[in-house]
């Protein structure tokens, strides 16, 4: 990066660069060439901001402006009114109401950033990701410097532990403590293990984190494999992230000509390398004994513990495996300190964490936030609260793991007790607003669905227990649901819960279970009331035409079914036998003529 | 550790124990007579943790806990039998009888079944769950082994002994969910694969998921056409255990009522396989001889294990030229019968059934051999197993424990002790020692008890002074032992002249045709073994003759049919050969040491 009175900076995340901004950047350069500012203006590349509803992202600095949907027609006007004449180009800036934080010098005031505290994506966003000269110049690799200068390897690991980091995949372990742990075990020949396999579906903290910042994770590993004594490192990730991958690829490269890598890394004593190994599509394997079998080249399949992977793990050796956002959170505790970073956050949980907001809610993406800031504070402050003026009814966090909260939990503080105590767990980061049109039982059954397809089909419980839930759930979705099928579902769930193998078996029926708990009558209507209140499941659903309709033909020229018969300029009629209540006559209509009723008692 | 066992104090249902401190809540429970109800569990195995029905309750841990593999700790409150935990355990086991076929009464395994006892002891008397099934075809494409996986439970026991034990990882669970399978590679036919057809699969599966191909149908269908001339030959292992099939303990011999039997069932001749052993013996050991002298490679490794032998042709072809080219004994025999015997009887040999009954499932793939055919009619008919013989036996109403004992026909029913003990590991190799000694330094050995092989450690070494040399020998039993001592033999190839090895753990007394273990003990169980050895080493002992040169009626082959051995008609009757095979999966060239 050069040191050009101005900066345009193209978001490079997954989201933006799906959008096209990578476009932008030629388009970009003819622009400065054009008025002769190709040497004074610097362009660059950065790393997933977060704000990925709003792609592409194009920041513009000294002013910090943010712009957003931003298309290659709008690029000279930016160059024009802001890099030129000095004035910002309104329409397309992100400008909300001007909050003080931490991080206003780096992105302005805009509010999505305003209760956020950005550790483990401190650099995503700023930094052009391929660039080893830009992690550098944002203190990267300068907590590696000072652990193998300055501190012997129990230091490190007693300052992990007293910074009070617990494990980010979503166990919450204490990492100080596996640490601990890995480096006691008797045998010397140890492995360190970054678990990049994140599952969980829509999730996508860590992919970001590889793409925007993978120095970071990187240097995380190579203070763990000091601390424990390791020569190895093995970043396992999902093979569905290219570009991670490549990214990935790139840094161990450039790390490795660095002398960051290898043999006597930066002159001490200490030899580490990393290696990548690519998932196959499981997401089983992110259970950490699955983890390390599927590396060992045997089926991805966990196993009893004890042993754990600390004492006997990856060929037997004692193995530390955390989760990339925990080795992203590593840099920073060594070089800001274990009391800094245990000053964020609430007693038992400290410092921050990514979640991937998404659903109903107006700003979604990526946000850090600091342990204990309230789900309302994410939702409405960060989120901007529900779109079209739905009403808000529950907040699922932990993905397929994870449970299903109400209004009455907003304000739970983000914390690993306080969710678990709620009836939700932390999980990686997965946070899901849901509003009034969204069915609870539809959504327990997507998730079941998912959880009953990445069994690995091991242990009776998941394996057999989640697919007799989800053929129960599934009959209730479809109106055949009978008396005593919810007192089904609870046995089954909580058996599974405590007699399976792993975590994805003993986690498998949360989403039901709390849905049941907290969103029974919806059950209880969908078996003995006949009807879906948030008009999602398809059976309960009937569309009517009324009388306001003039005739136009237009739904029955979309109805696939041919369900619609009617002459031109009359009143049109549906067959309910023939309807598949697909609900596109519904959305077609301009004349506001069909109803949809949800309600099979009224239909 | 240094020798002393640690003692810990647990609490088992509110009751105290004092244990050994580095076991298992199972290993610590069986000892004190808590029998936890498990499925995937085997001692001889690894822990697999999988079946989830040995869970019990432990104080402090929220989670149910797997009993087999969690370890015992001191002052670990433990509950075995809470009315949560009963409840748990009935339902997974109802969870697997909902995928499995509701046909009880028409399976193989009816009654002697681990998931019916263990869902009659979880008092499954209603289906609460009950939804799809899953569907898969029967595999009957193997000689020795049918798969059939609507049956399997996915113990995975079949996948650990198989690449544990007998290292020949044919099997594996494939897909995820509810399509998890235990299948061959590619689900390809088990016949195409490297399978050894050693049966341990049908000996540890838990249900009807593995059977041995049924051959009993076509042979009660022949034994009732009044056309044929039916010839029986039984092996020495079967002896030492069908009792089992009818509640006996193991380990007692009943040769005497087995020929009663097969006379009933209507056998015209009952010969007995040990005499064929003695001949095997006759032809190896003199093959042994000639190899010493420098005519042919060393080691020479037997080859009366058809499983050991199909696994030589796929993982060891560079190492073909050492086995011996002895037939097996009941191939050995089978050949006689159609030609020594027809021509005693003066009978058409194509009206001559010659029929097996085999602790052995890979003997019918040996029986289906090419090279074991003559003019395109397998030497041997018909083989079943020890099971099939069994249950033939009930089916017909024979009251196999009160029958009148009865002798073995001639000329082929007569053996000494040395082919007896064929049947354990080490017998081949102890029967082999007794009779090479002799022919080479043309005195008896006395000592004939050869302690060394005995025994079931899974890789014994010995040496034996033969007059002025000393042969070296080593037995392995176990296809994965055999592996290992091949790889050994292979490393150092002046260490062994004579190798002996049996395919199954235990040797030929552990086949893969031997009965189900009853509700009292587990399959493969070691003291079951020893049991069964024993009965054989038993019948050896009792016996006056007890080398297998010494036998009269096998001299008198030799002097009216024979000639000597390896002779123009041992070579064509009593020998064969073996040719490197490639089954998907192996490119029998590129095979590196293993």
């Amino acid at each position: 990066m050069g040191m050009g009175e101005y900066v345009i900076t193209i978001c490079s995340g997954s989201n933006c660069e799906g959008r096209n901004s990578r476009a932008l950047e030629s388009v970009i350069a003819k622009e400065l060439a054009k008025r002769g500012l190709a040497d004074t203006v610097t362009v660059s590349v950065s790393g997933c901001l977060g704000m990925c509803g709003k792609g592409p992202v194009v920041i513009v600095n000294p002013q910090y402006t943010i712009y957003n949907y931003v298309t290659e027609n709008d690029i000279p006007e930016i160059i024009e009114e802001h890099v030129c004449k000095g004035k910002p180009v309104a329409r397309l800036a992100v400008v909300e109401d001007h909050l003080f934080n931490r991080f206003y010098r780096v992105f302005g005031d805009v509010k999505f950033f305003s209760k956020q505290m950005r550790i483990a994506l401190r650099n995503c966003g700023i930094i052009d990701p391929e660039n080893l000269d830009a992690y550098l110049s944002v203190r990267g690799y300068e907590a590696l410097a000072k652990v193998l200068t300055n501190m012997a390897p129990q230091e490190v690991i007693a300052e992990v532990k007293k910074a009070g980091l617990r494990g980010r995949g979503g166990a919450g372990f204490p990492t100080g403590v596996k640490w601990e742990l890995t480096a006691k075990a008797k045998k010397e020949d140890k492995v360190v293990i970054c678990n990049a396999d994140e599952g969980d579906p829509g999730a996508f903290m860590d992919r970001s984190a590889i793409e925007g910042d993978p120095h970071t994770v990187l240097e995380g590993i190579i203070i763990g494999g000091y601390a424990v004594g390791a020569k190895k490192g093995y970043v396992y990730i999902r093979a569905e992230y290219p570009l991670a991958i490549k990214r990935l690829e790139r840094a161990i490269d450039d790390a490795r000509k660095a002398g960051f890598l290898g043999n006597n890394i930066m002159g001490s004593d200490f030899s580490f390398d990393v290696e990548i190994k690519l998932g196959a599509g499981a997401f089983v394997c992110g259970e950490e004994t699955a983890l390390i079998h599927s590396i060992e080249g045997s089926r991805g399949m966990p196993r009893p513990r004890p042993p754990y992977p600390s004492e006997e793990g990856l060929f037997e050796k004692p193995t530390l495996i955390n989760n990339v956002e925990t080795w992203a959170n590593i840099p920073v505790v060594i070089l800001d300190g274990a009391e800094w970073f245990s000053s964020i956050g609430t007693p038992t949980s400290k410092g921050t964490k990514v979640f991937a907001l998404a659903g109903k809610v107006k700003n979604t993406g990526l946000v850090e936030v600091p342990m204990g800031t309230t789900i309302r504070e994410i939702v409405y402050d960060i989120g901007g609260g529900i779109p079209n003026g739905k009403k808000i009814k529950s907040v699922q966090t932990g993905g397929p793991s994870g449970g299903c909260l109400t209004e009455r939990d907003l304000d739970t503080k983000i914390d690993y007790e306080s969710l678990a105590k709620a009836g939700s767990i932390m999980g990686s980061g997965g946070m899901i607003v849901i509003d009034e049109d969204s069915c609870m039982v539809k959504m327990a059954k997507f998730f079941l669905e998912f959880t009953q397809n990445e069994s690995c089909g091991k242990c009776t419980p998941c394996r057999e227990g989640t697919k007799r839930m989800l053929e129960i759930l599934t009959r209730i979705t479809e109106g055949k649901g009978v008396e005593g099928d919810i007192e089904k579902l609870e046995r089954l769930g909580n058996m599974i819960k405590k007699a399976s193998l792993c975590g994805l078996g003993q986690s498998a029926p949360n989403p039901v279970l709390s849905t049941i708990k907290n969103f029974r009558e919806e059950y209880e209507e969908h078996i003995s009331g006949g009807k879906c209140r948030a008009g999602e499941c398809a059976t309960f659903l009937s569309y009517e035409i009324t009388d306001k309709c003039v005739g136009c033909t237009s739904c029955k020229r979309v109805c696939s079914a041919k369900a619609i018969s009617g002459e031109p300029k009359k009143k049109h009629t549906i067959d309910p036998d023939k309807c598949t209540r697909c609900g596109l006559c519904y959305s077609t209509c301009k004349f506001k003529a069909i109803t949809k009723l949800n309600d099979r008692r009224k239909s | 550790m240094n020798g002393e066992v640690r003692k810990i104090k647990i609490i088992i249902n509110n009751k105290p124990y004092e244990v050994d401190a580095g076991q298992t809540i199972m290993q610590a429970a069986d000892k004190l007579g808590f029998h936890i109800p498990r499925l995937c569990y085997h001692p001889k195995l690894s822990i697999e943790g999988a079946c989830r029905v040995c869970i019990v309750q432990v104080e402090g841990m929220r989670n149910y806990v797997a009993s087999c593999a969690y370890p015992v700790s001191d002052g670990m409150k433990i509950f075995t039998n809470t009315e949560e935990i009963r409840r748990a355990r009935r339902d997974i086991v109802e969870l697997i009888l909902d995928n499995h076929p509701q046909d009880c009464h028409t399976c193989e395994r009816d009654g002697i079944c681990e998931l019916q006892r263990l869902a009659y002891a979880m008092g499954i008397r209603h289906r609460h769950f009950e939804g799809e099934r899953k569907r898969y075809p029967k595999d009957l494409s193997s000689f020795s082994v049918v798969r059939n996986p609507e049956k399997c439970i996915l113990c995975g026991r079949c996948v650990r002994i198989c690449s544990e034990i007998q290292k020949v990882n044919a099997l594996g669970q494939a897909h995820r969910g509810f399509q998890t399978v235990v299948m061959p590679a590619y689900n390809m036919p088990f016949s195409e694969s490297v399978c050894s057809c050693c049966g341990q699969c049908i000996n540890v599966c838990p249900t009807a998921a593995f059977v041995e191909k049924n051959s009993t149908q076509e042979l009660f269908a022949k034994l009732s056409d009044p056309s044929l001339i039916k010839v029986a030959q039984i092996a020495p292992s079967v002896r030492a255990a069908i009792g089992e099939a009818f509640g006996l303990p193991p380990g007692r011999a009943m040769e005497k009522e087995c020929a009663a039997a097969l006379r009933k069932l209507g056998f015209d001749y009952v010969f007995d396989t040990p005499f064929s052993a003695d001949l095997t013996i006759m032809e190896e050991a003199s093959e042994l001889l000639e190899r010493l002298k420098g005519h042919g490679k060393l080691p020479m490794i037997t080859s009366c294990s058809s499983a050991w032998m199909k696994c030589m042709e796929q993982f060891y072809p560079d190492m073909i030229e050492n086995i011996s080219t002895c037939k097996s004994p009941m191939s050995m025999q089978s050949a006689l019968v159609k030609t020594y015997f027809a021509e005693k009887i003066k009978a058409d040999p194509k009206k001559i059934l010659s029929v097996a009954v085999m602790c052995c499932t890979a003997k019918k793939y040996e029986a289906a051999r090419p090279e074991l055919c003559t003019d395109g009619v397998p030497d041997t008919d018909i083989v079943v197993t020890t099971r099939e013989f069994a249950w033939m036996v009930k089916s017909a109403g024979i009251d196999f424990l009160h029958i009148p004992g009865e002798e073995f026909d001639h000329p082929m029913g007569r053996s000494s002790g040395a082919g007896v003990i064929f049947g354990a590991t080490g017998g081949v190799m102890e029967a082999a020692i007794r009779t090479a000694y002799e022919l080479y330094t043309g005195e008896t050995l006395m000592d004939i008890d050869i302690m060394p092989v005995r025994g079931i450690t899974g890789i014994k070494e010995g040496a034996v002074k033969m007059g002025d040399v000393e042969v070296r020998v080593a037995v392995a039993h176990g296809l994965g032992n055999a592996m290992k001592l091949l790889d050994i033999a292979k490393k150092d190839p002046n260490r062994y002249h004579f190798i002996e090895i049996m395919g199954c753990p235990g040797g030929c007394i552990g086949g893969g045709g031997q009965p189900y273990a009853d509700s009292n003990s587990i399959p493969l169980d070691e003291d079951c073994l020893r049991a069964r050895a024993k009965a054989l080493y038993g019948i050896d002992k009792d016996k006056t003759i007890r080398r297998s040169n010494e036998n009269p009626d096998i001299q008198r082959l030799y002097k009216e049919f024979l000639g000597k051995p390896l002779g123009e008609k041992s070579h064509k009757l009593l020998h064969t050969h073996y040719a490197p095979k490639s089954p998907r999966g192996i490119i029998a060239e590129n095979m590196k040491v293993r």
